[in-house]
């Protein structure tokens, strides 16, 4: 066993994925750190007081793994939603009623996006009692409100997809709101954002379309960001 | 005095305001880079706007001035309109659509209001606001008879409080 163990770890597959020895010695740890993708975001030291979790709570990596989660069961919604005002309501009532599981997606992916929202609104909270958002970390702190923006703007454009009542009102009234930007730019913007001047077809795939697509894909820019400048001033 | 030439190569001889080759050149590539950006910021909004909308016509036909009695208030809930007839038997046509946020405002005919469900906006059956958060009172559109003596209204043209139409 020992003896296979080690023949595998010489082999030149192996020895090509982790290019350091064993973490035996302090080197050969901290290059166990240094060299791996999803480790080399650890800072070079960390204050103590900031491993404590009393400290943190856990609220920003709470908030990231919620994402993942919203990542991954809403990639396996899109199988069976389809964003066309005929279809959109019978398909997550399939997913409901007659899809495998699709019920326990579905709900999985509701209370991971209300849970994100609570656990993003907490991580704000806790930055602001610990006085965390200080120089030199102003600017993360304005990448961070930009993500609250951006988690809540999921939460919406995600609200209109199941095309009940709900959903319908709910755009209405919020692209009605919208349309109260003074200078004229409320009805452009209202326009732009439905895709004309009801809540239709057209709004419905646009919302589709910046729920699945644009705002995560900006949301993970910006975490890229948020988590990168976290390290470097010795956060955890 | 080579020093005082200037087309000297050496920068650090040259004056400090002379427009050079490279000042001109990073002028041209910053203005080529300027113009595509805006170029694609406008194209971009152009596409984002659609020029053909297929949204249903605002010109309705509303059944025979018959089918209305005196002093009733109908909601046609497809068009979002109410065709309101008064006691003397004149029509008009009160927009639905709350002048607050949007939503469907309805008939309580026990009150003998219209009431929006969704912030408690409240209109008396002219549509004047009488309580809750909405901003104007709710629009009249033109109502008229075709050549069949129907009622037929268009949503597109708003009319004032005075427009009514006497059958």
């Amino acid at each position: 066993m020992k003896e296979s163990f080690r023949a595998l770890t010489r082999s030149q597959a192996w020895r090509s994925v982790f290019r350091h020895g064993l973490p035996l010695s302090n080197r050969t740890r901290a290059e166990a750190v240094f060299y791996n993708f999803f480790l080399h975001v650890h800072p070079t030291k960390v204050r103590k007081r900031s491993v404590k979790f009393t400290y943190t709570w856990g609220l920003g990596g709470l908030s990231a793994g919620l994402f993942i989660v919203l990542v991954l069961t809403g990639a396996l919604l899109m199988l069976y939603y389809r964003p066309s005002v005929q279809q959109a309501y019978g398909d997550m009532k399939d997913l409901q009623f007659v899809v495998s599981s699709g019920q326990f997606l579905r709900n999985m992916h509701r209370w991971a996006a209300h849970a994100m929202v609570a656990m993003v609104f907490l991580h704000m909270l806790r930055v602001f009692y610990t006085g965390s958002y200080r120089p030199p970390k102003e600017f993360n702190w304005v990448i961070g409100v930009i993500l609250f923006v951006f988690t809540v703007l999921l939460s919406y454009t995600g609200y209109l997809l199941p095309w009940d009542q709900l959903a319908y009102w709910g755009i209405s009234v919020g692209t009605n709101m919208v349309r109260s930007v003074p200078f004229g730019l409320g009805e452009r913007i209202s326009y732009l954002l439905l895709g004309g001047n009801i809540v239709g077809e057209n709004a419905l795939v646009r919302f589709y379309v910046l729920h699945c697509f644009v705002l995560p894909v900006a949301a993970m820019v910006l975490m890229g960001i948020h988590f990168w400048r976290v390290r470097k001033d010795g956060g955890v | 005095m080579a020093q005082s030439d200037e087309r000297t190569t050496d920068p650090a001889k040259r004056p400090a305001d002379s427009f050079t080759r490279r000042h001109f050149l990073e002028l041209i590539g910053a203005g080529a880079i300027g113009m595509a950006a805006v170029g694609s910021g406008v194209l971009s909004t152009e596409y984002l706007s659609p020029n053909v909308v297929k949204e249903p016509p605002t010109r309705f036909k509303a059944g025979m001035p018959e089918s209305y009695p005196p002093g009733s208030v109908t909601l046609d809930k497809e068009q979002k309109v109410f065709i309101v007839r008064a006691k003397e038997g004149y029509f008009y046509a009160l927009s639905a659509t709350c002048t607050h946020l949007g939503c469907i405002a309805n008939w309580k005919a026990e009150e003998g209001i219209v009431a929006c469900p969704c912030h408690g906006s409240k209109f008396d059956r002219e549509g004047n606001v009488i309580a809750g958060p909405a901003p104007r009172s709710l629009p009249r559109y033109a109502m008229s008879l075709d050549d069949h003596g129907q009622l037929v209204i268009d949503k597109a043209l708003v009319v004032g409080e005075e427009a009514t139409l006497k059958v």
